[in-house]
């Protein structure tokens, strides 16, 4: 400004100065105005008549002018703060025990996305469902949005005031503290709490996980004198045996799980071999459904079953056995042989909390050579740290009146354990009670105070996710309410008034500082942590020796605790992938998301054989099914039954994570609370009913939302092509379907007869793979796409009319009991099925049936080859999702944003929701079509930056939400122009007159023979087995 | 004018003169309205406005109110759609296509399936609008309209494109014949009138003035607008086909779907005439001018284009089969026994077997079989159309997306609407227009010095 030297003038009056001018220069309005109170001959009556005029006039125009609302003026604009330009964080996600290295992307300051941390050794750029969702909790308006004292709103200072005075007397009194909490990964958190601890020494810190893991570092102690949860390293395992553990699923860490798992199964003609994996079980998990070999037991069988195998191997080995009790589980015997010959390079793992079972899987693995290769003990694992016995003796002393203060650290044992309904009684005999809780849950509202802690996105912390793997916690956006950071709270109850970032900060530069070499500077060596968010030093070399005793004495508690009573039917409890430990049950994104294996949303629900269905006189159809009543020791509820194929005969499955009652109004009495049936066995928690349970049939109807209520493939080679590993081993096209049609004489491929001219892509020709081998159906993709593209979310009722918006789905498809069946039994399910998972989604075709019918060209191809939806010019016909033969375009039935009646859609229904919305892509209106777009705005903002620096896009530059979820690397998205992308490596593509095609013989189109000719290329699936069996 | 020989029986029986004929046909425009009529007209008029609710609340909460969902697009909307555009065909078919035959009986009839034919295309436009997410915007951007979005053109790929031109035009032709043919009645019931009837009709008959030159040159355009609406018969129907033989999905993509919609159509346009006819003629005494042959005549055409339809059906099933393809075995296996087979059976009994009961010719002169069976063929005819629409759609290509489609009251509300709008507009036009062509008729009624019957 300085430099503008221009002088302006008010006119040229003021140029040439003239007298008059220079007489009048000083007033606002230098000409004469006809309002003069000195002039004797003015007609004052008319003047003040004007100027009354003027002025009421004057007044209401102002009054009229819109006020600016909401406009954020930029005095100084923030550095990195560009409007449009993303903002990439590392940071961490912490919920409960679980917790993930993760990049944050913001907006204009507001993270609206999740994306795994490729940095990070333990998750490998992997993230979850519950990963991806999380950013949607971030935004819950039912967050507290302040301390809490009594139910009502109050304000830190007295809160803290009156927690510091009762602790005091407390203290003075020798009364007995409790911080119950879930396991905490954070070491900084950890030295806040001992300070707390420190300054009152009464106090005990009681860690309970909701889904526990005690049985295994119960076990681990029991055996190698070391309680701990190892790390396992699936991708060195040749042969893999899971007895219940839903390790792709739900256990332990099964994100960094699938990317090892993955590994395993990726074959290309230079690489035939996989893993193979067997799995006995009783629910049908996802991981079972992956399995090569799956034997549905019953959880009393388990017992027998661990025994058998030690003992077998044991006799490989030359060892010693244990006191022998028979298992009939088919593959019992192929697995031991098979785990014995892989021996150093297998691994068995179980997902029973029971220490007994999980000594005898440990002396197998010991047996087999396995630690120190797929069994890491140097680095265990600290996402379950939880000790059960610790958490049912709390219950005891709490109602027994032995503590003074409970301290709940961002937990909700009332809801989430088994002892949720004693600690809730003896929470009256505290005199202090607290919660951190960031929401009002079961138990924040039956304590006193809650002193609310962040979000995860808002503050700043650390999390040691294995031993000497750390990761940090980096905030995206400025505290939303009111809350403090939990190990804050407790400095400050310590009497430690520090900022807990300078805590932390502290605490890295004289813990962590020194545990590396790069730097000498710790503020370099503190920006490059918080760059690459992780800090990896690997853990300590612990000698373990397996105690052979243990295992002996495990095997007689397990004879005398698995028995059956065959007349009953037993209940296996589990988590799903989607809602987990019901912590986030809030979210509605997950309780939408379409179960991996059964494909239900909204609810919790009996998994019961097709035969005990039938003994039962229960059928279930299009969703529609019955409520029984449930009776298990004392408790008895109702719930819906779902048939599943593949369940143990005479078990039953039911979901943990449901029925919850203060998780707001999306969770609340979402189906029936699990975790009050848990049991007991051996100090852990025991999610196995073996005996008393009974089933009552009711005859009330009800109705299941799944989003897929048609489980075969009716053999159809056309949309499933599988073949086994000993078949693709001799044929690398082994299971390919070739179809071909009449012309001219002869029999050809489909793509030779067209009316298309074909386009012509000078450019970009954007395309996508997907490995059906690797995909695990764990539905991550399909909650990413729901963050990234603005997808809302309808409601049961819209399920259960089959309306879900998804624009990605995972097709899961059994096989059929008589695959050689006419039609009608091709319908039905095997009682043991082989399972497929397919993600589907928009398939691009280069000759789209979609493009041609719209009547008002609102879907085109690009010349990027994309199939295109412009919705604005929509009009809604729907003929192009008639004539999708993939039926993946989803239509806007109803307003789904700023509709009180769909007030679950958080992220399109309140002002804050609506903050993680993207703001690159269009929120779309009532009444148009809409559909997968292979993430547009991102090849668009990819295209650009490159533009912008003058090259081409690196391929993975631009990734598609999807893929970049995907745990499994399942997904390939890149340019089939350039020859060094990874898609066009995968697909083998090869320029050959001018034409390019696919090399790769696994690679095959859905519905070939239409000739739509997609851009979506599907990888057949291989299973590793002798032959194909239902 | 073609001579006809005496020795044929009359087609107007009762000794009518040429002014009975006159009376005959005034008598319902000039008296007041009957008691019959009055409480027809309540009971059509109350189905329109209970329907009406049902529109309202799909526009103002959106296509959702149905019970579509994301595998069936279309279901009552398209079928009620199909189902009004096929009875629509006989109006023309009967005025047009058997003027060019010189087929006599037609003129008792033409003029009350001509305005059925306008009321029926009018329900059946409804249903086009009605089923867009965004009717406001698609009710004008569906048309090539010069606009000012850039180069935004309708796409003219599409087949819902041609339905637009198709049924317009269908809709315009059918339109100005119609009224064509009214004119001059117009102008005898303004030569009786007084007052302000007088001037409506004497708007309405734009001035006929009954010179020989006027009544050549109504011929002529007659004869030119029965020549350009006899194609239009035929490509209506065939083109509303295309929305479907154009289509991917097993069920509808079928090249047998032309000469089968249009047979389908007049099949059910005929049994729509029918049923009207035969209440007309009962209530406004008509016996005379629509008698028992008129019945026989077009039970015959019912057998026919009732008998090309099965004949379709199992074409249809035989190629399926011998094609090889599996989905489309599959979509045939699944209309006769998937969920929706008492759709499929019921469309066959319907289409198939009852029209064949008119061989018989007790049943096809009986006015009370006429009338049933009229019915049970327009059952099956929308039956027809729902096989054809929502058992191909239910269950398609990927048996991940196989759904049920589950009606709600709002697609049988609408369904409704259009049946009030149809039969309130008929009963308005039975009880304001002449329903019988009196010029016409007049020519074939017997001289007084032939022998009358």
């Amino acid at each position: 400004m300085s430099n503008n030297q221009k002088t302006y003038w008010k006119g040229l009056e003021q140029l040439t100065n003239d007298p008059e001018y220079v007489k009048h220069a000083d007033k606002e309005f230098p000409e004469y105005l006809p309002v003069s109170e000195q002039d004797p001959n003015s007609n004052s009556r008319r003047d003040f008549l004007k100027l009354m005029g003027f002025g009421i006039a004057a007044a209401s125009l102002a009054a009229c002018e819109a006020p600016v609302r909401k406009a954020i003026p930029y005095l100084n604009k923030p550095m990195d703060v560009d409007p449009s330009i993303p903002n990439y964080y590392a940071s961490t996600y912490v919920n409960g025990g679980d917790a993930v290295s993760v990049v944050v992307k913001t907006r204009e300051g507001r993270p609206i996305k999740i994306e795994g941390n490729k940095f990070s050794s333990v998750t490998m750029g992997g993230t979850n469902a519950q990963v991806e969702a999380s950013v949607l909790s971030l935004y819950d308006k039912e967050r507290l949005e302040g301390p809490m004292k009594g139910g009502q709103p109050t304000n830190w200072d007295t809160l803290d005031a009156e927690v510091i005075e009762k602790l005091e007397e407390i203290a003075a009194a020798g009364g007995q503290i409790a911080l119950v909490s879930n396991s905490i990964l954070s070491p900084t958190t950890n030295k806040a709490g001992s300070e707390f601890i420190a300054k009152y020494p009464t106090t005990k810190h009681i860690t309970y996980d909701a889904i526990s893991a005690y049985g295994i570092s119960e076990s681990n102690r029991r055996s190698f004198g070391t309680a701990m949860v190892p790390s396992y390293d699936f991708s060195k395992a040749k042969t893999i045996v899971s007895i219940g553990a839903d390790f792709l699923g739900t256990w332990i860490s099964p994100i960094e799980f699938t990317k090892q798992y993955s590994k395993t199964r990726k074959i290309n003609e230079h690489h035939r071999e996989m893993s193979r994996h067997f799995q006995f079980e009783s629910n049908l998990s996802m991981t079972g459904a992956n399995a090569d070999y799956r034997t549905p037991i019953k959880p009393t069988d388990e017992g027998a079953l661990v025994v058998s195998m030690y003992n077998a191997i044991a006799a490989k080995a030359g060892q010693a056995g244990v006191s022998a009790m028979a298992s009939d589980a088919t593959h019992m015997q192929q697995a031991v042989n098979e785990l014995w010959a892989h021996k150093g390079e297998s691994l068995v793992v179980a997902g029973s909390n029971d220490p007994n079972i999980q000594i005898l899987v440990n002396g197998i693995n010991s047996m087999l050579g396995n630690y120190g290769t797929t069994i890491n003990t140097d680095s265990p694992v600290h996402f379950r740290k939880g000790n059960d016995a610790d958490m049912a003796q709390f219950a005891k002393d709490l109602n027994a009146g032995n503590y003074s203060a409970v301290f709940f650290v961002d937990c909700n044992p009332i809801y989430d354990s088994p002892e949720g309904a004693s600690v809730a009684a003896g929470l009256a005999k505290a005199g202090l009670t607290v919660s951190t809780s960031d929401r009002m849950t079961e138990t924040a509202a039956a304590v006193e105070y809650v002193a609310p802690n962040h979000h995860f996105l808002e503050q700043w912390n650390d999390v040691e996710l294995k031993e000497g793997h750390y990761s940090l916690v980096q905030p995206t956006i400025r505290p939303i309410f009111d809350t403090r950071q939990t190990p804050e709270s407790f400095l400050k109850w310590a009497g430690n008034s520090v900022e807990y970032y300078s805590y932390l900060q502290d605490n890295w530069r004289s813990n962590f500082f020194n545990r590396q070499s790069d730097t000498s500077n710790f503020q370099t060596f503190w920006d490059k942590t918080l760059y690459d968010g992780v800090f990896e030093v690997g853990g300590s070399s612990k000698n373990l020796s397996f105690d052979a005793a243990a295992a002996s004495t495990a095997a007689g508690s397990i004879a005398i605790n698995y028995k059956a009573e065959s007349t009953q039917y037993q209940l296996a409890i589990y988590s799903t992938v989607g809602i987990g430990d019901g912590s986030q049950g809030n979210n509605p994104w997950l309780q939408e998301m379409s179960d991996p294996v059964t494909k239900a949303t909204w609810d919790n629900y009996i998994t019961m054989s097709q035969a005990d269905a039938n003994e039962l006189g229960i059928s279930m159809r299009e969703g529609n099914t019955e409520k029984v009543n449930l009776t298990v020791g004392g408790e008895t509820m109702s719930v819906p039954v779902l048939i599943q194929p593949g369940q143990a005969v005479g078990t039953l499955g039911l979901a943990l994570g449901y029925g919850r009652t203060m998780a707001g109004r999306v969770g609340n009495e979402v189906g029936v609370n699990a975790y009050p049936l848990v049991t007991k066995l051996d100090g852990a928690n025991f999610y196995s009913v073996l005996a008393g349970v009974s089933v009552e049939r009711t005859k009330e109807s009800y109705k299941i939302a799944q989003t897929q209520t048609h489980q075969t493939y009716m053999g159809r080679e056309n949309v499933i092509q599988e073949a086994t590993l000993e078949e693709y081993k001799h044929d690398t096209g082994a299971g390919r379907w070739h179809p071909h049609v009449y012309k001219g004489g002869e029999f050809v491929a489909p793509g030779e007869v067209s009316l298309w001219k074909g386009h012509e892509y000078n450019n970009h020709h954007w395309g996508l793979t997907i490995d059906m081998n690797s995909c695990t159906g764990c539905s991550a993709c399909t909650v990413a796409c729901q963050a990234e593209n603005n997808i809302p979310v309808v409601g049961k009722e819209e399920v259960l009319n089959r309306r879900e918006m998804a624009w990605i789905r995972i097709d899961r498809y059994y096989s059929s009991a008589n695959p050689e069946g006419g039609k009608k039994e091709l319908e039905i399910a095997a009682d043991n099925p082989e399972v497929t998972f397919q993600p589907m989604m928009c398939q691009h075709c280069n000759n789209a049936p979609c493009e041609t019918v719209c009547p008002v060209a609102a879907t085109t191809h690009s010349t990027e080859g994309l199939n295109q939806m412009t919705y604005n010019r929509c009009i809604g016909t729907r003929y192009c999702a008639n004539n999708c033969p993939y039926k993946v375009r989803r239509f806007n039935w109803f307003k789904y944003h700023d509709n009180t009646q769909f007030d679950k859609n958080l992220s399109m229904n309140n002002d804050l929701g609506k903050m993680v919305l993207n703001p690159d892509v269009t929120v779309r209106a009532r009444g148009v079509m809409e559909k997968c777009t292979m993430c547009v705005q991102r090849i668009q903002a990819g295209k650009l930056a490159a533009k912008r620096e003058d090259r081409r896009p690196v391929d993975g530059e631009i990734e598609m939400a999807c893929a970049s979820a995907c745990p499994a690397d399942a997904i390939i998205f890149g340019d089939m122009k350039d020859p060094e992308s990874k898609i066009s490596k995968a697909l083998h593509l090869k320029e050959k007159d001018g034409e390019v095609k696919v090399g790769e013989k696994r690679a095959y189109h859905v519905l070939e023979e239409i000739n739509v000719n997609p851009n979506v290329w599907y990888f057949t699936k291989i299973r590793n087995k002798e032959k194909t069996e239902a | 004018m073609q001579v006809t020989s005496p020795v044929r029986t009359p087609l107007i029986t009762g000794g009518k003169t040429v002014h009975d004929v006159t009376e005959d046909v005034c008598r319902q425009v000039e008296g007041k309205p009957s008691k019959s009529w009055l409480m027809a007209f309540t009971v059509a008029g109350g189905v329109f406005i209970i329907g009406l609710l049902a529109v309202i609340a799909t526009l103002w909460e959106g296509i959702g109110m149905w019970g579509l969902n994301k595998t069936v697009g279309w279901a009552w909307d398209i079928t009620n759609f199909v189902w009004w555009v096929g009875i629509g065909h006989a109006g023309t078919l009967i005025s047009a296509v058997l003027l060019l035959f010189r087929q006599k009986w037609r003129m008792a009839i033409n003029r009350a399936s001509e305005a059925m034919t306008i009321f029926a295309v009018i329900c059946a436009a409804m249903f086009p609008i009605l089923h867009m997410g965004r009717p406001w915007l698609g009710a004008y951007w569906a048309l090539p309209l010069p606009n000012t979005f850039g180069s935004l053109w309708v796409n003219f790929n599409s087949p819902l494109l041609w339905d637009v031109f198709a049924i317009s035009t269908y809709f315009s032709v059918s339109l100005v014949f119609w009224y064509l043919g009214l004119v001059p009645d117009f102008a005898t019931i303004r030569d009786r009138a007084t007052g302000i009837r007088r001037k409506i009709y004497g708007a309405l008959s734009l001035g006929w003035d009954g010179a020989a030159k006027t009544w050549s040159r109504y011929e002529s355009v007659s004869l030119i607008l029965a020549g350009l609406a006899t194609p239009l018969v035929l490509s209506v129907h065939t083109i509303v086909s295309f929305d479907f033989a154009t289509s991917v999905i097993p069920g509808w993509h079928t090249t047998i779907f032309p000469p089968y919609f249009v047979a389908g159509a007049i099949f059910s346009g005929f049994a729509m005439v029918l049923t009207l006819m035969l209440v007309t003629r009962k209530v406004f005494k008509l016996e005379d001018y629509i008698t028992i042959e008129h019945i026989e005549l077009m039970n015959i055409i019912i057998i026919v284009t009732g008998s090309i339809v099965g004949i379709a059906y199992i074409t249809e099933f035989f190629i399926s089969w011998y094609s090889g393809v599996p989905a489309e075995q599959y979509a045939f296996f699944n209309r006769m026994q998937g969920p929706y087979w008492m759709a499929y059976w019921a469309m066959m009994t319907c289409n198939v077997i009852s029209p064949q009961l008119f061989w018989i010719k007790k049943i096809r002169t009986s006015i009370a079989a006429t009338f049933i069976l009229s019915i049970v063929v327009n059952i099956g005819m929308w039956f027809e159309r729902f096989v054809i629409i929502v058992t191909s759609l239910h269950r398609d290509y990927l048996p991940s997306s196989w759904v049920m489609f589950y009606p709600t009251i709002y697609d049988i509300g609408v369904y409704l609407f259009t049946f009030g709008l149809f039969f309130s507009a008929f009963l308005l036009f039975a009880k304001f227009f002449p329903v019988i062509n009196m010029a016409e008729v007049k020519s074939i009624v017997k001289s007084s010095s032939e022998k009358t019957a």
